[in-house]
């Protein structure tokens, strides 16, 4: 047969997955071409909430531009915070007081375990699992409650300054804190129990969307999508930012390159962020939050500067060019989510549309990052 | 006259009992779902939100009933009323207690599977008829997942009727006896196969009545919501009900076959009422698997049936057919 009649007798049609689709968990669409239930190609489509954040970052002060770092990723806004107050402080050779980094690991971490639950919740609730989801966030409301209490928001913080915190945190802020550690530990294998070692999940995710590492290196996949393909790249091991390398934890990496994988990731990062925040909080030191001497009006020095942090979904990195006056002359975000979904027109050629689905869903995916 | 009285008895009960199970099981859903999820449930309409069931009611007939553009309109609309007929009919056939039956007749069993494939037809009917893609991949799902898993449990219903020797839904409650080990599940001596034909049997209702894990008709997070997308107000409320009014007969049937319908489990008292209390332990069952479970895919669904369930029931129905002879 020939190719052309081939063709002729393939019948494909369009689906329209989004913008409003409840697996894209937001205004993400998906042009899929479906060959009956299986995918001939699926390009995912942006833009539906671009809000200009580079172009923000360019007409406006240094200062202003932070409450849009509460508004990129907003289920881990903690760690953009941190690479905004990174690349400042660093354009400026800001000396940040200890306490103040050591709250910003506590707080990023709590954020990242906040952001991981929710993934977790939404990722069961896409293979059609409801109840983890609502356990996840019975877990995750204490840290919302616990972010609330120090940050003053639920979701999009506004938290970090050029040179330290806003707030110090109290007593309270620390034995909530580990009061809800010592609580969440034993949730983790209850987790596994209800959740991963089930027949029906292992089946949805063992082997579905394979991932290799060449192919997030090719369209520059971070965070747990590299980490699922056996690659052991971390920021916070691999360009030590804050004070990650006085703390003492490990890089969970899984070879299988799967969904399993990416998941089983995430499940163990939370495990290892609960030992960063119990070591952060036994070495926290006293002192102040903020450092002396923060110019109200900044004016960075001339040059190209760079920070990178590791948020919960990847590689999170600002890059900035000041031309020494109150605000940049170019400011560009580099957001994880962004490249580790550019993969999935590759990697979902030729899917099942629920296993594509099911690996989209393993990608964690947040639009508002995305589009930026 | 007596009996034209007699209809009316059964047909005013029938009706009763079928509007509080469709508006009270989808309040037993809503608050299972909720303990199992650490929270409460409905509870601010009435006491323990009771009333819930009724306000819903009140909010779907409210709705205007839009007709999507390109939707086939007879079809679209005739798709939920399809759906609720055969449901509302098999109840005739249920034998709730020994003299508690609304028509009893040779047949029951093959009126259950015959009428049950209407509800799998009307599914594609809704889901042709909208003009969406979503349901028109929903439809033909529930299609092959109806033919899938038809199949085993017809043959797993011919074993019962290899040993009972009747279709006759209140012939086979009468044959297992009043103690628990008469029952068909238990009845190791006719079949040693028996409690595992129960499980392909529930396996089966499970999926005949499109719930999770099997919920492929209407998986929310890929098809949005399957066949129904399209339906609002009453359309989407009678797909509910007739969902919910599947459950019930699939767990009366399974209680009927293999459960010992209204016998008694400790041999005293047989009636209605044991019939009504396994009925719904299974309908929970199902509400326990459906917020405890992920959704399989497709695909898993089918192999399932097909490489599992099919040929472990034919082998069964012959080693049935041999028990029978040999013994």
């Amino acid at each position: 047969m020939s190719s052309l009649a081939q063709s002729q007798l393939r019948e494909t049609f369009e689906l329209n997955i989004g913008p409003q689709h409840p697996a894209t968990h937001g205004v993400l669409r998906i042009k899929v071409v479906m060959d009956g239930e299986y995918i001939d190609r699926a390009e995912p489509i942006l833009g539906y909430i671009h809000r200009m954040h580079e172009k923000m970052g360019e007409n406006r002060t240094w200062n202003q531009f932070w409450p849009n770092m509460g508004r990129l990723d907003y289920l881990s806004a903690m760690a953009y915070n941190h690479c905004y107050a990174g690349l400042v402080e660093r354009a400026m050779e800001i000396v940040v007081p200890e306490r103040a980094e050591y709250i910003r690991v506590i707080t990023a971490e709590l954020n990242r375990i906040q952001s991981h639950l929710l993934g977790f919740g939404a990722y069961i609730m896409d293979l059609g699992g409801f109840t983890p989801l609502m356990y996840a966030m019975d877990e995750r409301e204490q840290i919302l409650d616990l972010l609330e209490s120090v940050t003053g928001s639920r979701l999009t913080y506004c938290y970090f300054r050029f040179g330290g915190v806003y707030n110090d945190i109290d007593d309270d802020f620390i034995t909530g804190t580990r009061a809800f550690i010592k609580r969440f530990r034993p949730q983790i294998p209850m987790y596994h129990k209800l959740v991963t070692g089930n027949a029906i999940l292992m089946d949805r995710l063992i082997g579905v969307g394979p991932v290799s590492a060449d192919m997030c290196r090719k369209y520059g996949a971070t965070g747990p999508v590299l980490r699922g393909s056996g690659v052991n790249y971390d920021i916070r091991r691999n360009e030590p930012y804050s004070v990650y390398p006085e703390l003492d934890f490990d890089i969970p990496v899984y070879k299988e390159c799967d969904s399993m994988a990416r998941y089983m990731v995430r499940m163990d990062e939370m495990v290892q962020s609960c030992r960063i925040i119990e070591q952060a909080l036994n070495k926290l030191p006293e002192g102040p939050v903020m450092a002396e001497k923060v110019p109200k009006a900044l004016k960075p020095p001339k040059g190209d500067f760079h920070y990178a942090v590791e948020a919960a979904r990847g590689t999170f990195s600002m890059r900035a060019v000041s031309d020494g006056t109150n605000t940049a002359y170019r400011m560009r975000l580099r957001s994880p989510t962004y490249s580790n979904v550019s993969l999935f027109e590759e990697a979902s050629r030729g899917m099942l549309l629920s296993d594509a689905l099911a690996f989209l869903g393993s990608l964690d995916p947040v639009i508002p990052e995305m589009d930026r | 006259m007596n009996e034209l009285i007699r209809l009316l008895a059964y047909m005013l009960g029938l009706a009763a009992f079928l509007g509080l199970n469709l508006a009270y099981l989808g309040w037993v859903e809503r608050k299972g779902a909720g303990h199992f999820q650490r929270r409460t449930g409905p509870k601010d309409v009435g006491p323990y939100g009771l009333l819930q069931p009724l306000a819903d009611g009140l909010k779907l007939m409210s709705k205007q009933l839009v007709v999507p553009a390109n939707a086939d309109r007879a079809l679209y609309m005739c798709a939920p009323i399809l759906i609720m007929v055969p449901a509302v009919l098999l109840f005739v056939a249920i034998p709730f207690g020994e003299h508690l039956v609304p028509r009893e007749f040779n047949f029951g069993l093959l009126m259950m599977f015959a009428f049950a494939s209407v509800g799998g037809l009307s599914i594609l009917i809704g889901g042709w008829g909208s003009g969406n893609k979503y349901s028109l991949i929903a439809g033909a799902r529930a299609v092959s997942q109806n033919v899938a898993y038809e199949i085993p449990m017809l043959i797993t219903a011919i074993n019962i009727v290899m040993i009972t020797g009747s279709m006759d839904l209140n012939e086979i409650v009468r044959q297992q006896g009043a103690y628990i080990w008469n029952w068909n599940i238990f009845r190791l001596d006719k079949s040693l196969l028996m409690p595992i034909s129960f499980l392909v049997f529930f396996i089966c209702s499970l999926a005949e009545t499109n719930r999770t894990p099997f919920d492929m008709g209407e998986c929310e997070g890929e098809l949005v919501a399957g066949y129904h997308t399209e339906y609002g107000g009453m359309g989407f409320g009678l797909f509910m009900m007739a969902e919910y009014a599947n459950l019930v007969i699939g767990c009366s049937l399974t209680t009927i076959l293999f459960l010992g319908g209204w016998q008694s489990p400790i041999g005293i008292f047989p009636g209605p009422h044991w019939f009504l209390l396994k009925m719904y332990f299974l309908i929970w069952c199902f509400v326990w698997i459906r917020w405890t479970y992920p959704r399989t895919t497709f695909w898993g669904l089918l192999n399932l049936s097909w490489k599992y369930l099919i040929p472990f029931s034919l082998v069964n129905l012959l080693l049935t057919a041999l028990f029978i002879k040999v013994f």
